[in-house]
């Protein structure tokens, strides 16, 4: 058994037992649509409930409700953090009721979705809660039954002394425990001893969704709320000059129409404050479909925004100046900006050896370059968000996968104490990265406190898509050396974008190979950006991997084979010292999907592409088959092998497996974002062209690599290694490389019907 | 604005409101039936799927005027306790992941199983095809109608 020091806040636990004592006061459920979920249906409610920690409420009758902490947005973390915890409690999984709990950072630790790190960051805290649980209702039993705790066991709702043979439910030991020491140390379960983890549980808001009860914020409807709207700039680097009020004004339904700013301009911002415009128009109505009529109508004259800056804190909170130029950009000047950066001054990431010098010696060298687009996540449910901005305070309920951040944007913006600010979690209708930045919630904010009511601030999929925040556009030059023997002797990877560098300078094959040369420029620009599932990685594995694949087919070797025999060299002889994986963890992924996807026996008419990458903690290896059937791609089979340490939930990892494999098929083929004169020129699904059903792949696979290593994370990580499986298989079936993204303009179109 | 009367999941219904309505805001925003989602308000993506006399119709597009005496169901009224086979087989598959396009898949396959009770992959592709799912849960998507074809 590990003994581990008490993680959980003391202090925490006074203000929650003192709180508890008046009576639990404080709402949790304070949606109709977030009362306890389905089991709550079958199960009869306690009379009283008794609160052992933060996340941990046991009934009197041994119902158990668990906290889930962080934001949903489909990753399942809403039943796979519960998961841990109840395993560690012992309790039985029919009678748990899962909670979302709001933002609530007295309680909670770390309420944010994103970067994979839901159950790699939760893994310790959650098992300490639900340990510390568990002691505490050992506690209470020992002392009622005057027998040593030592001897007690607990598991599935139940505390047992063997000896005198007494039993007792956890619900009837609950208020005592609850009022007990809370203990420095705790024993967690020994890996072996889960009876949970490991064991698919399907969602507990499953039943909910099927039967369409409100979950998201969108659903929210108090009868005294407003309906907003905004206007934004047709186009980055413009800004509103003039409004016609007069224009919308008067329509039926129409209370409000007004210019404002997002941001102050004096405003120091947070890592996740990205403010596509300086600049808004307002539309507040009372119903959703009379606002959008305004909407269409209204007259706003714009003008060309001048160079500016702002002070930004980084990810880390250390403070940068974040340079905007003014005016109006297209794409085709990104690309050419990028050509120049390349051929230009870069900056210098790593090297090892002298890469020049092997380039020399080298009998063979390959040279490739690598684009992709700017990309729109386009998450199902269009922004929105509710806020209730009063004198005294304020209540917002909206999509966020970061409430902390955008908790302190809505404090300086309305100028009320954060204390004072409540962000309730919904449900997200995904969120890919987007939802890490809040400026929905700070515009709804802003609307309410000028209308002086509540409002319902909705995105129209137009707005949703042309606001900004992509996916950057890059691009990547790789350029490697052979011996006469094949060896890879040199490796030289130089890559950029607008307005970021993709390179990770430390991963594969960085440590395989004696000289290697990273190297990395960016572009400023107006257009925003943002997370989108797996930064960079999303784009510089694809890259790596197709590069990987056409120097193992110069080299004349089995694409997996070069890549074991690389990672069998970065094993037992690395080059360097900061390389950012574990060789033998990568190798693993390798081998298990050859064999799962029986590698190696070929069979006629299968063109298959493999690709490996390491992310967010994260082992992946895929492969893909592909055949062309009418002149289009249909991807017959799909064979994934994870390395993501042990597994909670291993259906709802399936899930998001072949989900993250689907989102990286559609955005290889189709996914695309292009400006002209800073105009976004696609601004719905007619354009936009998003993976379907009848493009979807016909099977999919998803293998988990079994071992006892603490959990990492599973929605990013199956994402970045797709481009390059789909790249490497359409190769095989085409005969043709792709180079640039989206593969299917790459296509024969004349040829294709897809 | 204009008075209409309509007929949504069995139940007599009036709203007072402007004719050029689609019945996914009328839905949402008069009715209190937010079941059926906003995605992209022009047609090309399904959340918004309801039936109008048990065929599957994009309610984005379609104005409250247009409606008549025809009977609307929602995935509200889909069935009394959840337990539609197309539902049930929703569950068992665990197919949603946010869960934002489901309501919409599951309208959109609950029609197709009832004008055809076996469909072919071919044809479930077809009919499921005008249905986003941006989260990727096509697989489980399709591999739920066959069970529910199964099932029913
Ligand atoms: S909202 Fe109606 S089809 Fe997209
Ligand atoms: S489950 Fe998220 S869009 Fe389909």
């Amino acid at each position: 058994m590990t003994l581990i020091a008490k993680k959980i806040d003391r202090r925490s636990f006074m203000k929650v037992s003192a709180l508890a004592g008046g009576g639990m006061m404080l709402s949790f459920s304070w949606l109709a649509g977030c009362k306890p979920t389905t089991q709550a249906e079958v199960m009869e409610l306690p009379k009283e409930w008794f609160e052992l920690n933060s996340y941990i409420k046991i009934g009197d009758n041994g119902v158990v409700t668990l906290m889930s902490p962080n934001p949903e947005f489909g990753s399942n973390v809403k039943t796979s953090m519960p998961m841990i915890l109840a395993d560690e409690l012992g309790v039985d999984w029919k009678n748990v009721i899962v909670e979302q709990a709001d933002f609530y950072p007295e309680r909670f630790d770390r309420q944010f979705t994103g970067g994979s790190q839901g159950i790699r960051q939760g893994w310790k805290p959650l098992r300490t809660a639900g340990a510390t649980a568990r002691e505490m209702l050992i506690k209470a039993a020992a002392q009622t039954w005057s027998v040593p705790a030592e001897e007690i066991t607990a598991g599935a709702g139940t505390l047992e002394h063997k000896a005198s043979g007494k039993k007792a439910g956890y619900g009837e030991m609950a208020s005592l425990a609850a009022t007990l020491e809370v203990p420095e140390e705790v024993k967690l379960k020994d890996i072996k001893d889960f009876n949970l983890i490991g064991v698919s549980q399907k969602n507990v808001d499953g039943k909910k969704i099927v039967t369409g009860k409100p979950l998201f914020a969108m659903d929210h409807y108090p009868a005294n709320a407003l309906v907003a709207m905004v206007v934004h700039p047709p186009a980055f680097g413009m800004k509103v000059k003039s409004l016609d009020e007069s224009s919308a004004k008067g329509m039926p339904g129409i209370k409000d129409v007004f210019v404002f700013e997002p941001v102050k301009e004096d405003y120091d911002r947070n890592f996740f404050d990205v403010n596509s415009f300086s600049n808004l128009v307002a539309i507040v109505g009372t119903s959703t479909w009379e606002v959008m009529q305004a909407k269409k109508a209204i007259k706003v004259e714009w003008e060309i925004t001048a160079d500016s800056s702002f002070s930004m804190a980084g990810f880390g909170g250390n403070k940068m100046t974040v340079k905007v130029p003014g005016g109006v950009e297209s794409t085709e000047g990104h690309k050419a900006a990028m050509e120049a950066m390349a051929k230009g001054k870069v900056n210098l990431l790593r090297k090892d050896g002298d890469p020049e010098g092997a380039f020399k010696k080298a009998a063979k060298v390959l040279e490739r370059t690598y684009t992709a687009p700017y990309l729109a996540h386009n998450c199902m449910e269009p922004m929105n968000c509710f806020a209730d901005v009063r004198a005294d305070g304020a209540t917002l309920y909206g999509p966020i996968q970061a409430p902390e951040l955008i908790r302190n944007t809505i404090s300086a913006r309305l100028g009320l104490d954060k204390e004072k600010i409540q962000i309730n979690l919904a449900r997200m209708g995904g969120g890919f990265g987007q939802r890490a930045y809040g400026h929905h919630m700070v515009e709804a904010a802003v609307i309410s406190q000028k209308v002086g009511a509540p409002v319902k601030l909705q995105y129209n999929r137009e707005d949703d898509m042309t606001y900004g925040i992509y996916r950057p556009t890059y691009s990547a030059t790789y350029r490697a050396g052979l011996d006469e023997n094949n060896n890879l002797i040199a490796f030289h990877v130089n890559g950029g974008g607008v307005p970021e560098s993709p390179v990770h300078a430390n991963r594969f094959p960085a440590g395989a190979v004696d000289n290697y040369l990273a190297e990395g420029w960016s572009v400023e620009s107006n257009i925003t950006i943002g997370a989108f599932r797996a930064p960079r990685s999303n784009f510089i594995a694809g890259a790596e991997q197709s590069f990987i694949d056409e120097l193992a087919e110069l080299a004349g070797k089995d694409p997996i084979d070069f890549r074991l025999e690389l990672l069998e060299r970065a094993k037992t002889n690395p080059v360097g010292e900061r390389n950012d994986y574990e060789a033998d963890r990568y190798a693993g992924v390798l081998k298990l999907v050859r064999e799962k996807s029986k590698w190696d026996e070929p069979k006629s008419g299968v063109n298959r592409g493999v690709s490996a990458y390491f992310c967010h903690n994260s082992y992946v290896a895929e492969v893909i088959d592909v055949v062309i059937e009418n002149n289009a791609p249909v991807f017959k089979n799909v064979y994934a092998a994870v390395d993501c340490g042990i597994v909670v939930n291993p259906d709802a990892a399936a899930n998001m497996g072949e989900g993250a494999i689907v989102d990286g098929i559609g955005n290889a083929l189709f996914g695309e974002m292009d400006f002209v004169d800073g105009v976004p020129q696609k601004n719905n699904f007619h354009q936009y062209r998003m993976i379907r059903q009848k493009e979807a792949p016909r099977h999919v696979e998803v293998h988990f690599v079994k071992n006892d290593i603490d959990p990492t994370g599973l929605g990013e990580p199956l994402f970045p290694p797709t481009f390059a499986a789909v790249a490497n298989a359409m190769h095989k079936a085409t005969g043709k490389r792709f180079y640039n993204q989206p593969f299917m303009k790459e296509m024969d179109v004349s040829r294709s019907r897809i | 604005m204009a008075v209409f009367n309509l007929s949504v999941n069995g139940k007599k219904q009036q709203v007072d409101v402007d004719p050029a309505t689609p019945m996914l805001w009328v839905l949402r925003d008069h009715l209190n039936l937010v079941g059926t989602k906003f995605g992209c308000g022009i047609a090309q993506c399904g959340a918004c799927t309801i039936h109008l006399d048990g065929t599957a119709i994009r309610s984005c597009q379609m104005p409250v005027s247009a409606v008549a005496d025809k009977a609307i169901t929602t995935i509200e009224g889909l069935s009394e306790e959840g337990d539609h086979p197309v539902q049930k087989a929703w569950l068992e598959h665990d197919v949603p992941q946010c869960g934002y396009c489901q309501a919409g898949q599951i309208m959109t396959a609950s029609a197709l199983l009832a004008s055809n009770p076996n469909p072919s992959d071919d044809e479930i592709e077809a009919a499921m095809n005008g249905n986003i799912c941006r989260c990727g849960t096509y697989l489980r998507i399709k591999a739920a109608v066959k069970t529910a074809a199964a099932n029913a």
